[in-house]
């Protein structure tokens, strides 16, 4: 395999609701994603084609490479079968993922991606 | 010349009469307008307290808690001299002090799937300010049900977030359309037992009030948003533009597109169960070689007996008990300090012991030198130390606290800060 560096792009992510704790509780990081993601969904994030192959770097992409690169504890706290657990909340850009197509929402460069956790005290 | 100054004049009489009107009328809606609050705590006491203040003609208010003297950092309607008063009649007697010409109907019993159409039906608004998440699926479709918007708050520690379901009504998405499905009771926890900082609920429930009078004087611009504050964060307000109504959404989706049925749902196994219950599961007894009253504790202290203490929440006062030393909260976290305490443990440098506190961790026989006691908060987590510390076969004396700090304050030390 050559070792040319693939095309990455960079994003905003942050937590909040309670995430951050997973994530060595900093609300903010600025991470630098692979462009492309292995197709298909799904698979393993750890191994990812150089250069043109698999699909664009999706939100479902995103999921699971925070959990294998940015998570630091309890990963059942933040996915669940490929996507959000139930009561989390992920923004595109201040809007909900939903008008956004959700998990296939294709990564664009300067992005910023909001995941939060519904609270319930009061 | 002339005709420009009339002109000019007249619209600013206009102007006046216009803002004359609007606030005339403004007000008089108010009046005329009634609105449910659910929850008489940290949301709920600010969001009343300026639901009075505008003058909203009637007020119903739902809740069956009685006062406690923790509540009162946040629940600033209630006051010390009415500890033990159930919260909607302590709520009353403020309001009342406001503006004794509002109609407050407080309700004294708790709010279930069977009493919830019946005590809400007539109001225009309702506002949930609860605490617990099977009674923010029963609002929400309740509200549904009822066709009445949901002014919805909900805080924790730092952070606060509110949202109006069923804006529309029949437009905005309810709170199922954003959650169909619920987080284990686990992840859902209270203001009581993770701790908020009380002017955030004061934020949070002053906006709910603001949304509801903006409803009710029809200055509301009618779309759906959420908004996040974090009152640490370095722009602590974030408004996001939320999806319309779910038509697949079994409580307010489309009659012939609905998914799923809500009927006569048991809301709280819907949740998942009861939530574990904190506070009770701190005080369990456990083993006498594992746990310490705080009595105990107390009076080990008063015989001068060096002894450590590994507290996670804050520091305890060392000159008080000339207690020989006291580590305040170490910077590991302690969830991921018992994930693996060996990885912490196992290590010489300096680091490793700074962060379990324990200088005096004998490393070649895991021997702690001085008897060992763990405080947190409420006594849940120092429980999981305690056995982290046991399962890497640690020897010696190590217990914690029953009840954590809370117990303290209550059994020992009055003065002590109960959060």
């Amino acid at each position: 395999m050559s070792a040319t560096s693939s095309p990455a792009i960079s994003l905003k992510v942050e937590f909040g609701g309670g995430l951050e704790l997973l994530f060595s509780n900093e609300r903010s990081h600025t991470v630098t994603i692979p462009a492309r993601a292995p197709s298909p969904a799904g698979a393993d994030t750890d191994v990812h084609p150089p250069g043109g192959g698999g699909r664009p770097a999706d939100i479902a992409f995103l999921i699971a490479w925070l959990r294998a690169n940015l998570l630091q504890e309890r990963a059942e706290l933040f996915e669940e079968n490929g996507t959000v657990r139930p009561g989390i909340l992920v923004l595109v850009n201040d809007t909900d993922w939903e008008l956004e197509g959700e998990g296939e929402y294709v990564l664009k460069d300067g992005d910023e991606i909001v995941f939060i956790s519904t609270l319930h005290g009061g | 010349m002339a005709l420009v100054c009339q002109a000019s004049t007249n619209c600013m009489r206009n102007k006046i009469s216009w803002a004359e009107v609007t606030i005339k009328t403004g007000q008089l809606k108010l009046q005329q307008a009634s609105v449910a609050v659910v929850g008489a705590g940290g949301l709920g006491c600010p969001a009343l307290q300026y639901l009075a203040a505008a003058g909203v003609g009637r007020i119903g208010i739902i809740d069956h808690d009685v006062v406690e003297i923790s509540n009162l950092q946040r629940q600033v309607l209630h006051t010390e001299a009415r500890v033990g008063m159930h919260k909607v009649l302590s709520a009353a007697k403020a309001i009342e002090q406001i503006n004794s010409r509002i109609r407050v109907e407080p309700v004294t019993s708790a709010l279930t799937a069977s009493n919830a159409q019946t005590l809400l039906a007539d109001y225009d608004i309702i506002l949930d300010c609860t605490d617990n998440l099977p009674t923010r699926y029963l609002l929400s479709d309740t509200a549904v049900q009822l066709n009445r918007p949901l002014v919805s708050g909900a805080a924790q520690q730092f952070d606060g977030q509110l949202c109006i379901y069923n804006l529309g009504p029949g437009q905005g998405p309810c709170f199922r359309c954003l959650f169909p499905k619920p987080p284990a009771p686990e992840m859902a926890g209270s203001c009581e037992e993770l701790g908020i900082l009380g002017a955030v609920t004061g934020v949070i429930g002053t906006l709910q009030a603001m949304e509801a009078i903006k409803l009710i004087t029809g200055l509301h611009d009618g779309r759906p948003t959420l908004l996040m504050y974090s009152a640490l964060s370095a722009l602590p307000f974030r408004n996001i533009k939320l999806r319309a109504r779910r038509p697949t959404c079994p409580s307010c989706g489309t009659e012939d597109e609905k998914v799923g049925k809500i009927g006569e749902t048991d809301y709280v196994a819907f949740c998942g169960g009861q939530r574990p219950d904190w506070v009770a599961r701190g005080l369990v007894e456990g083993h006498e070689n594992l746990r310490i009253r705080a009595k105990e504790l107390k009076d080990l202290l008063m015989t001068g007996r060096r002894v450590r203490i590994i507290d996670y929440e804050m520091p305890f006062d060392t000159e008080q008990y000339a207690m020989s030393t006291n580590i305040p909260r170490s910077d590991i976290p302690l969830k991921v300090f018992v994930a693996n305490p060996a990885a912490h443990l196992s290590t010489t440098d300096e680091t490793s012991e700074k962060a379990i506190g324990c200088s005096t961790l004998n490393n070649a026989t895991l021997e702690l030198t001085e008897d060992t006691y763990l405080v947190c908060r409420l006594g849940n987590d120092s429980q999981i130390a305690v056995e982290a510390l046991k399962s890497v076969g640690m020897k010696g004396v190590i217990k914690d606290v029953i009840g954590g700090l809370r117990a303290w304050a209550k059994e020992v030390d009055e003065m002590f800060p109960v959060y």
